[in-house]
C-alpha cells in the first residue's frame, strides 16, 4: 500500500530528499515521499552500524529498489544509536509509511547548530516544484 | 520511460514487483515491438539458415518455432533468436532489438544465391501476453510451446506465437504496426496487467534465460553459456569446429546461477571472489532475495558451491543453484 504524497511541517529536509525529526540532541532520519516514489518499491536497506559516526551531507547507507540503488545522505552529523530493524526486514515499510514506521536510523547529534542549514517543508516543496 | 536500443520503453507501469507477480500468477502484457523481425525467403533459404544458425532447422515443420543462435567463427554468440518456419522456403527470425542491424548485415554478407534476407521490423508490432491465465483471458485455445498460427483476437488478425521470455505459458502476438495500439487496448480490456521492461528482466532472470549483451555475446561461446542444447554439433554451421572442441575438452567457465545467502542485491559487473563477475543480477520477487548469474570457473560451477560477491566493497555470501532459479511446479530451487 503506497503512502499519499506529503511533507510534514514538523520535519527538516535535505535537498537530497532526506528528512530529519529533531528532538533535543537526537534526531530520527528517513527519506521523503518523493524519494521513495522515485525509487519504487524498496527491496533492500543497507544500514550503518550502530555506534558509527555519520557526517552531514555524506552517505550513511543505501536503499535499493529492483532497478536502482540510492545513497542515503544524512542531513545532520552524529552517532548512530539505533537502526530500524523493521525496515531491514521489510524495506517496503518505507514506501508504506516514509515518515512513521519507515524511519531509517536514530542519531545523537554532534552539532545541533547544523539544523539551521536544513530546509523547512515549504522550501522543500518549492524545490520539488522547480525540479 | 527510458531509451532502449533506439526506442522509448516503459520500465514499469504500476511497479516492477506487482507486474512480476501478475505474470507469475495471472497474466501480463509487454509491448516488445522493439524486437527485430527479419524474413529470409527463397528456394535455398533453408540451406542458408542451416549453415549460419546453431540449432537444427530440419526439426521444424511449417508452424513450428525454435530457439537458436547466430554464431561466429569462434563459437561466440552474435545473437540469440527465435526462428519461425512460415513455409519450406520462407522463415521469420525474431531477434534482439539492439542486434537488428548487426544481424541483418551479418546475414546479408553471408547470403547465398537463392535466399534473400529482408528487415521487416518496421512493419510489425509484437505484444507478449504471458502468465498462467494468458490464453484463457485472450479466449485462445492452448497449443504446444514453440508453435504458431494465424488467428484473431477481438477481430484483429494476428500471428499467435506460443513463445515468450518469462518461463510462463503465454503467447507473443505479431500484428501489422498499425494494429498495435488497438490490440493493446483490447488485451488490457480483457484484464491483462500492463508490464514493463523492469518486470521482463526480473522474470527472465528467475528462469535463467540469458540476456544478449549481459550474459551472452560475441565473446562468450555457446557451450560455456550453457546453450549446447541449441547447438546441433552433428551438422555444419559457423563456428561448429570450435564448439565441438570446447564441448569435447569441457569449458573452462560456465554461466552459473546463484542466490544470495545474505541480504544484498547483486548487480551486473560486481566481482565474484575467485574469478568472474556478475553478468545479470536483481532482486527476485518470488524468492524475495538477490539472485544472479555469472561465469564461474567450471570446478566451482556446481550446485551448493559457496561464493562471495563484492557488493560495492562489501563481501556478501551467495550459493550456486541449479537452473532455473525459480520453477513454478516444484517451488523455488533456492530455498534455505
Amino acid at each position: 500500500m503506497a503512502a499519499i504524497e506529503a511533507y510534514p511541517d514538523e520535519l527538516r529536509y535535505h535537498p537530497e530528499h532526506d528528512w530529519a525529526r529533531i528532538d533535543g540532541d537526537e534526531a530520527t532520519l528517513g527519506i521523503t515521499w518523493y524519494a521513495q516514489d522515485s525509487l519504487g518499491e524498496l527491496v533492500h536497506f543497507e544500514p550503518p552500524e550502530v555506534g558509527s559516526a555519520i557526517t552531514k551531507d555524506a552517505s550513511y547507507g543505501e536503499v535499493e529498489s529492483v532497478k536502482a540503488v540510492s545513497d542515503l545522505v544524512t542531513p545532520l552529523s552524529g552517532e548512530v544509536i539505533e537502526v530500524n530493524q523493521k525496515v531491514v526486514d521489510a524495506p517496503e515499510t518505507v514506501n508504506e509509511d516514509p515518515y512513521g514506521e519507515g524511519w531509517l536510523v536514530r542519531i545523537r547529534l554532534s552539532d545541533q547548530g547544523e539544523a539551521q542549514a536544513l530546509l523547512d517543508a515549504d522550501t522543500y516543496r518549492q524545490l520539488l516544484e522547480e525540479a | 520511460m527510458v531509451p532502449f536500443a533506439g526506442w522509448e520503453m516503459p520500465v514499469q507501469y504500476e511497479g516492477v514487483i506487482p507486474e512480476h507477480i501478475a505474470v507469475r500468477t495471472d497474466a501480463g502484457v509487454f509491448d516488445v515491438s522493439h524486437m527485430g523481425e527479419l524474413e529470409v525467403e527463397g528456394p535455398r533459404s533453408h540451406d542458408f539458415l542451416q549453415s549460419v544458425l546453431s540449432n537444427d532447422l530440419d526439426r521444424l515443420s511449417d508452424g513450428d518455432a525454435q530457439y537458436t543462435l547466430l554464431t561466429n567463427e569462434s563459437g561466440g554468440i552474435v545473437d540469440d533468436l527465435i526462428v519461425y518456419r512460415l513455409s519450406p522456403f520462407r522463415f521469420l527470425l525474431i531477434v534482439n532489438a539492439a542486434n537488428r542491424e548487426g544481424d541483418f548485415e551479418w546475414l546479408k554478407e553471408r547470403e547465398i544465391a537463392g535466399s534473400d534476407v529482408r528487415d521487416v521490423s518496421d512493419q510489425y508490432a509484437l505484444l507478449a501476453v504471458q502468465g498462467p491465465h494468458s490464453l484463457e483471458l485472450l479466449g485462445l485455445n492452448d497449443a504446444p510451446a514453440f508453435t504458431f498460427a494465424e488467428g484473431m483476437v477481438d477481430g484483429i488478425a494476428t500471428m499467435i506465437n506460443r513463445t515468450g521470455y518469462t518461463g510462463e505459458e503465454g503467447v507473443e502476438l505479431m500484428v501489422p504496426a498499425d494494429d498495435a495500439a488497438e490490440l493493446w487496448d483490447r488485451v488490457i480490456e480483457r484484464s491483462v496487467t500492463p508490464a514493463g521492461l523492469g518486470a521482463r528482466d526480473t522474470l527472465r532472470l528467475e528462469v535463467c534465460y540469458p540476456l544478449h549483451g549481459n550474459d551472452i555475446g560475441p565473446e562468450t561461446d555457446a557451450i560455456s553459456a550453457g546453450l549446447s542444447w541449441v547447438c546441433a554439433l552433428d551438422k555444419e554451421f559457423t563456428g561448429v569446429e570450435e564448439l565441438r572442441r570446447i564441448k569435447e575438452a569441457g569449458p573452462d567457465e560456465r554461466l552459473t546461477a546463484f542466490v544470495m545467502e545474505e541480504r544484498a542485491i547483486p548487480r551486473q559487473g560486481m566481482p565474484i571472489d575467485g574469478g568472474g563477475e556478475v553478468t545479470s543480477g536483481t532482486h527476485s520477487p518470488m524468492l524475495d532475495r538477490g539472485i544472479g548469474m555469472g561465469y564461474l570457473p567450471a570446478e566451482r560451477a556446481v550446485p551448493d558451491a559457496e561464493l562471495t560477491i563484492d557488493v560495492r566493497g562489501k563481501p556478501r555470501r551467495a550459493r550456486v543453484v541449479k537452473k532455473p532459479i525459480y520453477k513454478r511446479e516444484a517451488g523455488p530451487s533456492g530455498g534455505d
